[in-house]
């Protein structure tokens, strides 16, 4: 790959080509390269809530999320060092303290990326006292469940709904630590007319906030599933 | 050698990492060797006693008399260790920290609702804190090995490491649940 519309940047001090308006996450996967991610998700627009995928960008002291910043010419990222380390481990932390994750008792318990991420950065406790908050739970439809307390505001859900189902029942309501996933404006998923009951939302949810009633989680989860609708859409 | 002086405290936990750490097998006679057990459910020693090198505390802290005991735990041992996630971040015993008046109402399910005779709040046990919390919310705590509960392999790593002077990485160790 060379020639117009693509870029030449250092990854870890390895030369990478890449392609115009590309991110860095994409220029680094297909180098190889890994860069821990949660909130994004192949196959949907790149939202960059989460702040996992932080890189150091040479000739700037500030951290970018690596999912929604562009490659440019004669860019020379990292994308592993202890400052990075010690911010992603902070980072799973306030995600687990922000909401009461009790792995325990939750159904992804042994599926949950969030806490693949812990066991990772050696997250072996939390320094920040916990948010005891209380948030709703919709038990309401057939058989699909969301339990607010488990979400962490990734919106992976959201963006599957509306970009790849394309009916956008899943949303967010409020702002800073009361925000939650609503369906349609606020009501019982239940009684949403909108809603065709695809699962896509419990396939992608990366911890245990929606998820198949009575289902082993194991089978109802499949972060592949945005990017292989879309390969099949273009054949 | 010396042997180290070893405790064991079980606060509001289900035992169970207890149980874990009796799953170390055969490995706990080579523990038996480098320690000397002074305070443990597993005996019969009334008052926590003074110059403990290391104690391991299972269970979140969730009444006046464990917050009391922890605080003696604390100021008593060397190296205290909070193992099992009710002791490293509330948990399952913490749960009730999300109902409004959580420590009366697991009181009223308890001896009034599930009851089938003599429904009656006791007077007599120790008061609930208004929350349940993790150790390091009440002490400083020295190492965590989390875990419901932690398996043996990870306690006997963190055991083997501590009493050889080194501190354990928990890095891709570490899983909660
Ligand atoms: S969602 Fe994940 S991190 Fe949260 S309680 Fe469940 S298993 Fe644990
Ligand atoms: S089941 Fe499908 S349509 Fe319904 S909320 Fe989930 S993703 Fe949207
Ligand atoms: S419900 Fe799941 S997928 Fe949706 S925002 Fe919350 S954590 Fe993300
Ligand atoms: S993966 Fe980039 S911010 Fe979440």
């Amino acid at each position: 790959m060379s020639g117009a519309g693509t870029v030449k940047l250092k990854i870890n001090g390895v030369e990478v080509t890449a392609y115009e308006g590309e991110t860095i996450l994409e220029a680094a996967k297909r180098a190889g390269i890994r860069i821990p991610t949660l909130c994004y998700l192949d196959g949907l627009s790149n939202y960059g809530s989460c702040r996992l995928c932080i890189v150091e960008i040479k000739g700037s002291p500030k951290l970018f999320p690596s999912c929604t910043t562009p490659v440019s010419n004669g860019m020379e990222v990292i994308t592993d060092s202890e400052r990075l380390r010690k911010y992603r481990k902070m980072t799973v932390e306030l995600l687990l303290s922000e909401k009461p994750h009790v792995c325990a008792v939750c159904v992804a318990n042994g599926n949950c990326e969030l806490q693949d991420l812990a066991k990772e950065f050696g997250v072996d406790h939390l320094r920040f006292d916990r948010e005891w908050t209380r948030q709703k739970i919709d038990l309401t439809h057939d058989f699909l469940v969301i339990d607010n307390n488990r979400c962490i505001l990734c919106t992976r859900c959201v963006r599957v709904c509306d970009e790849i189902e394309g009916v956008h029942v899943l949303d967010i309501k409020a702002r800073g630590k009361d925000s939650q996933i609503i369906v349609d404006m606020d009501e019982d998923w239940g009684s949403s007319r909108s809603c065709t009951s695809c699962r896509k939302c419990a396939r992608v949810c990366p911890v245990g906030a929606i998820y198949v009633r009575d289902k082993p989680i194991s089978e109802t989860k499949d972060k592949d599933i945005a990017q292989f609708i879309i390969s099949r859409r273009r054949r | 050698m010396n042997k180290v002086n070893f405790a064991t405290v079980w606060l509001s936990g289900c035992s169970g990492c207890h149980m874990s750490f009796l799953d170390q097998d055969e490995r706990l006679i080579d523990l038996a060797e480098k320690i000397n057990l002074v305070y443990s459910p597993l005996m019969d020693v009334k008052d926590f006693p003074e110059n403990v090198d290391v104690t391991i505390v299972e269970g979140a802290v969730g009444n006046e008399e464990q917050l009391h005991l922890l605080k003696t735990v604390r100021e008593h041992t060397k190296i205290l260790i909070a193992i099992g996630d009710c002791a490293v971040t509330g948990n399952v015993t913490a749960l009730r920290n999300t109902l409004d008046n959580g420590s009366e109402e697991i009181i009223r399910r308890a001896y009034i609702e599930l009851t089938d005779v003599n429904p009656l709040t006791p007077n007599d046990v120790p008061k609930l804190l208004k929350r349940a919390c993790p150790l390091n919310e009440v002490v400083k705590v020295d190492y965590f090995i989390p875990g419901c509960p932690p398996s043996a392999d990870l306690i006997n790593y963190v055991l083997t490491e501590i009493l050889a002077g080194r501190a354990p990485n928990m890095e891709g160790k570490a899983k909660y649940g």
